[in-house]
């Protein structure tokens, strides 16, 4: 895959944002037959579904457009130091106060993210992300209503909201991490606004929800960021994780399913 | 030469998997049929949903059913410039949808979901007394609400821009 200096930070940015899809997919798809009621269950198990769908549609770009390999090689057979997913989506489900928030906080970046593509300068972007978005608020919608819901259901589970947002709070920072000589790229062709400025808008986003919950929202100005993944460098929950969703692929990487 | 009404008149035989009342044209999937010079066809559609597991399975069924039909070979492809959106399903599409006990997609403008897909219509007795219960069902094309009035749960087939 050597390309120009563009093509670069084009397959750096579609790779991370599909990498980011396709591990919290996998992530999600671990609730199904364990969410604490049915309904969730099938929210999970639904939302994993969409997320693996909007991986296929970014790794197909980069097949078609930018000489990646074909969707599933690049997404079962890379090294781990190869995929650019953030930390908040590699760890394990946890427990549901831990996946709900993690959705909040993500699926609010991600939309955010597809509304911005939508305007990009790159065409093959375009079409994908007005559909992502559409799907996407979905999502949201769902996140939204269980966190206000939770929040006032009680101490116990308002406690829990509340800690399970100090915890992701920093890993979501990660999503926002910079690679400069990528980022600035993109920036100077009108492809991507840029980390910073995406940040700001989720920041905007989420607020009042968090304010109708009653939640804290921990100060993002002296909060590290958990960074690494957009560089390469993981948690330890990644390669289990990898090891796992490829091994029926790996059997065989030329069976035709 | 052959005529694209026929073509159009055998793609009605070709059903959605998952809502089997519904074929790809009531579903809004087919933007083009193209008859080139060679009397080949070629058959251009969407997904209705990105990570819709059956759009591989409806490709092949709209090109065994056309070339049974039509005798000639067909190509289908997917069509990338254009997305699919709820609106696109017809009215007549919405009244089998009824009928087969799925609540139809509201029309919309683009904007959230959130305030139209309140007071649902219930397929079983029609009463708008009905709340969301959640965004997502059955299939990723399905939400689930429950009729206040009647006591049913209900799927909606729910509106995507």
């Amino acid at each position: 895959m050597q390309t120009n200096p563009l093509q670069q930070a084009i397959t750096y940015l579609l790779t991370k944002m599909a990498d980011d899809a396709l591990i919290l997919g996998h992530r999600n798809s671990e609730w199904t037959g364990l969410g604490p009621i049915m309904e969730e269950d099938i929210a999970f198990s639904s939302m994993a579904q969409d997320k693996i769908g909007h991986a296929l549609g970014l790794y197909s770009i980069l097949h078609e457009t930018y000489h990646a390999p074909d969707p599933d090689q690049y997404a079962f057979l890379r090294e781990e130091k190869d995929y650019l997913c953030c930390h908040l989506v590699e760890l394990p489900i946890g427990e549901y106060d831990f996946s709900l928030m993690r959705h909040f906080l993500f699926d609010h970046a991600d939309a955010l993210r597809y509304e911005f593509m939508e305007k990009s300068s790159l065409e093959a972007l375009r079409p994908l992300s007005k559909k992502l978005k559409g799907e996407i608020k979905y999502h949201t919608l769902h996140a939204n209503a269980w966190l206000t819901q939770l929040c006032s259901a009680g101490d116990e589970s308002y406690a829990r909201m509340q800690s399970a947002l100090d915890y992701c709070f920093p890993l979501a920072l990660g999503m926002f991490e910079r690679r400069e000589e990528m980022e600035d790229r993109l920036m100077d062709e009108k492809i991507y606004p840029g980390e910073e400025q995406l940040k700001e808008a989720w920041l905007e986003r989420i607020y009042p929800i968090l304010v109708k919950s009653s939640l804290n929202l921990p100060d993002p100005v002296n909060t590290s960021p958990i960074n690494g993944g957009r560089h390469g460098y993981h948690t330890q929950h990644l390669q289990p994780l990898l090891n796992e969703m490829s091994a029926v692929f790996r059997l065989d990487p030329t069976a035709k399913w | 030469m052959i005529n694209t009404k026929e073509i159009y008149k055998a793609l009605e035989q070709v059903m959605d998997p998952e809502i089997p009342v519904l074929n790809v044209l009531d579903l809004g999937m087919i933007t083009s049929v193209v008859v080139g010079d060679d009397e080949n066809i070629e058959v251009r559609m969407i997904p209705t949903f990105a990570a819709c597991p059956a759009v591989g399975f409806i490709q092949g069924n709209i090109k065994s059913v056309l070339e049974k039909e039509l005798n000639r070979p067909v190509t289908v492809t997917l069509d990338k410039e254009i997305i699919w959106n709820s609106n696109r399903l017809s009215e007549e599409a919405k009244e089998k949808l009824r009928n087969f006990g799925l609540a139809a997609p509201q029309r919309h403008n683009g904007d959230g979901y959130v305030e139209i897909m309140l007071q649902t219509p219930c397929p079983h007795c029609n009463s708008t007394n009905t709340y969301l219960r959640s965004p997502f069902g059955s299939t990723l094309c399905r939400a689930m609400h429950y009729c206040k009035d009647c006591g049913n749960m209900f799927e909606q087939f729910k509106p995507v821009e």
